[in-house]
């Protein structure tokens, strides 16, 4: 489904993907794990094209989506959670999830799909009217991925969901990521919780200052000594 | 008591035309964060286009305001896309100092145009005065404040209301989560300031009929002033830029009627200072909301 090939990112003169290749499938969870600064938050903004690559080529379905404008991205099928949300926050709960249909023109199906989002995440119904800004930090990350699942993707890439948030709503955060990508939609996903994120997804690749160190099934990579060192606590 | 009511009226007059300017400033500034200077230019050659196709072409008013809308609507998008666009991830003080630069060059091009004489502004609406308890408005003044009103009632619902004033909203919080969305940034900015523009040309027309001369350097006060009435209103928030224009009109239509003609500039821009010195973020602006 997504292909990333011999990619190369630089912000300024510093190079910060060294030539990562590595793909998801259709149906899976990726996780991407790694230390602070390995270039995991570079990777996601490449694939959504916030980010040029300065080499490299990024395939969705086939077509090669590196040198789209960033915004034509989304109808291509993927949407893109960015790290601290991001959420309009002078926006109530209600404009966000529209500003999320923007790409979208089917109204019926809009509505439909607002009211599958407040089943998934009921606290949003009760916030409907409220401003985003007001929100607790579970509810705003809730909020995001909503926002990026009334884009109908087929691929969400999903950074750091859990910062910030306390152990509870970590838990209920990964129920969601797991619902989300049994109800079709494909995840590749960003996180520093290293377990959690191994707990939940098919396979892994680990990144090291912007190389890919280690790859292979979350399973394998979880019983890896080296993992379990670096990235597991032990 | 008369007197006074009177010049609440003459303050809502001039209010309106302010609020309307002041919209523009706004607009741009809540969107790519630059004051654009060349916005009362915009309203004086909105005022020159209004007076020729009154004068020359005799067109009806409603042509001459819809007319002379679209077009600088689209010298409004012209200029962005020609000065502004090429300096978007300049430092803000590059893209200040050229919006002063094409302020500059679009007075001059009027000068060389349309020559120093003022011209006059023809009647552009029916003459009639009502005398209601002791106090005269003339129908130019209600149709000033009229228009204005309901401009700025349909720009409010166009904002709040519309996937597009959605859009304009969203590309002003937060650029990168909007392009995240499908939003086309590029075509935001524009249709910021064709609206922005377009009002701002409005402005310059009910200007022209209330003040009747027309002058190259004509959009030089209103300008700074409806700047002003942006900032006091709290700048980027369009009812904040309405309500400052009101209260902008009001002080120096009250300052000139009690207290001096010659000082009722210098309350005005007495207020920028109390503001930027008192509450920076204006009378509608929230306290310290720095995105990170």
């Amino acid at each position: 489904m997504l292909n990333v090939t011999d990619l190369n990112v630089h912000y300024g003169k510093i190079h910060a993907i060294k030539g990562v290749s590595f793909e998801v499938n259709e149906g899976e969870i990726v996780t991407l794990i790694g230390a602070n600064g390995a270039g995991k938050t570079t990777i996601l903004q490449t694939i959504s094209g916030l980010l040029k690559p300065t080499e490299g080529s990024i395939t969705f379905n086939g077509e090669n989506v590196s040198k789209m404008p960033a915004h034509q991205i989304p109808e291509k099928g993927i949407a893109h959670v960015p790290e601290g949300r991001r959420i309009f926050a002078d926006m109530t709960v209600h404009e966000n999830l529209m500003m999320g249909a923007y790409i979208r023109n089917d109204k019926e199906e809009i509505e439909n799909d607002l009211e599958r989002i407040f089943l998934n995440f009921p606290r949003l119904k009760e916030r409907y009217k409220q401003i985003a800004g007001t929100l607790s930090g579970g509810e705003q990350q809730m909020l995001a991925m909503g926002r990026a699942l009334m884009t109908r993707p087929k691929l969400i890439l999903l950074d750091e969901p859990s910062m910030g948030l306390a152990p509870l709503l970590v838990d209920e955060i990964f129920n969601m990521i797991q619902t989300i990508n049994s109800a079709g939609t494909t995840v590749l996903l960003v996180e520093q919780n290293a377990n959690k994120a191994l707990h939940i997804a098919n396979r892994a690749y680990v990144l090291e200052t912007g190389r890919i160190k280690l790859s292979g099934s979350a399973k394998d990579l979880m019983a890896n000594p080296e993992v379990q060192q670096a990235y597991l606590g032990g | 008591m008369n007197l006074f009511l009177q010049q609440v009226i003459n303050g809502l007059n001039v209010g309106s035309i302010y609020a309307l300017i002041a919209i523009g400033y706004t607009m741009v500034y809540g969107i790519i964060k630059l004051i654009n200077f060349a916005h009362g230019e915009i309203m004086m050659f909105g005022a020159y286009f209004a007076f020729i196709a009154a004068t020359s072409f005799q067109m009806p008013v409603w042509a001459i305001l819809l007319l002379v809308m679209t077009i600088m609507a689209i010298i409004g998008v012209a200029i962005e896309f020609v000065a502004y666009r090429p300096l978007r991830n300049a430092p803000r003080l590059s893209a200040l100092i050229t919006a002063i630069g094409v302020s500059l060059f679009l007075q001059n091009l009027a000068l060389l145009i349309f020559k120093p004489e003022p011209k006059i502004m023809p009647k552009l609406f029916p003459e009639m005065t009502f005398s209601v308890g002791g106090i005269d408005i003339s129908s130019t003044t209600l149709i000033i404040i009229g228009l204005s009103l309901v401009f700025m009632v349909l720009l409010d619902l166009y904002i709040r209301k519309t996937k597009q004033g959605r859009a304009m909203r969203a590309v002003s919080e937060d650029k990168d989560a909007a392009i995240l969305m499908g939003v086309n940034v590029n075509r935001t900015i524009s249709l910021t300031f064709a609206l922005g523009s377009a009002l701002g040309a409005l402005g310059g027309i009910l200007y022209s009929v209330a003040y009747i001369q027309i002058y190259p350097t004509m959009g030089v006060m209103p300008g700074l002033k409806a700047f002003i009435a942006a900032v006091l209103g709290g700048i980027g928030i369009v009812p904040g830029a309405m309500l400052g224009g009101f209260i902008i009109g009001m002080v120096e239509t009250l300052t000139k009627a009690y207290l001096s003609t010659t000082w009722a500039d210098a309350i005005v821009f007495g207020i920028l200072i109390i503001v930027l010195l008192f509450k920076p973020t204006g009378i509608l602006g929230k306290n310290t909301r720095e995105k990170v």
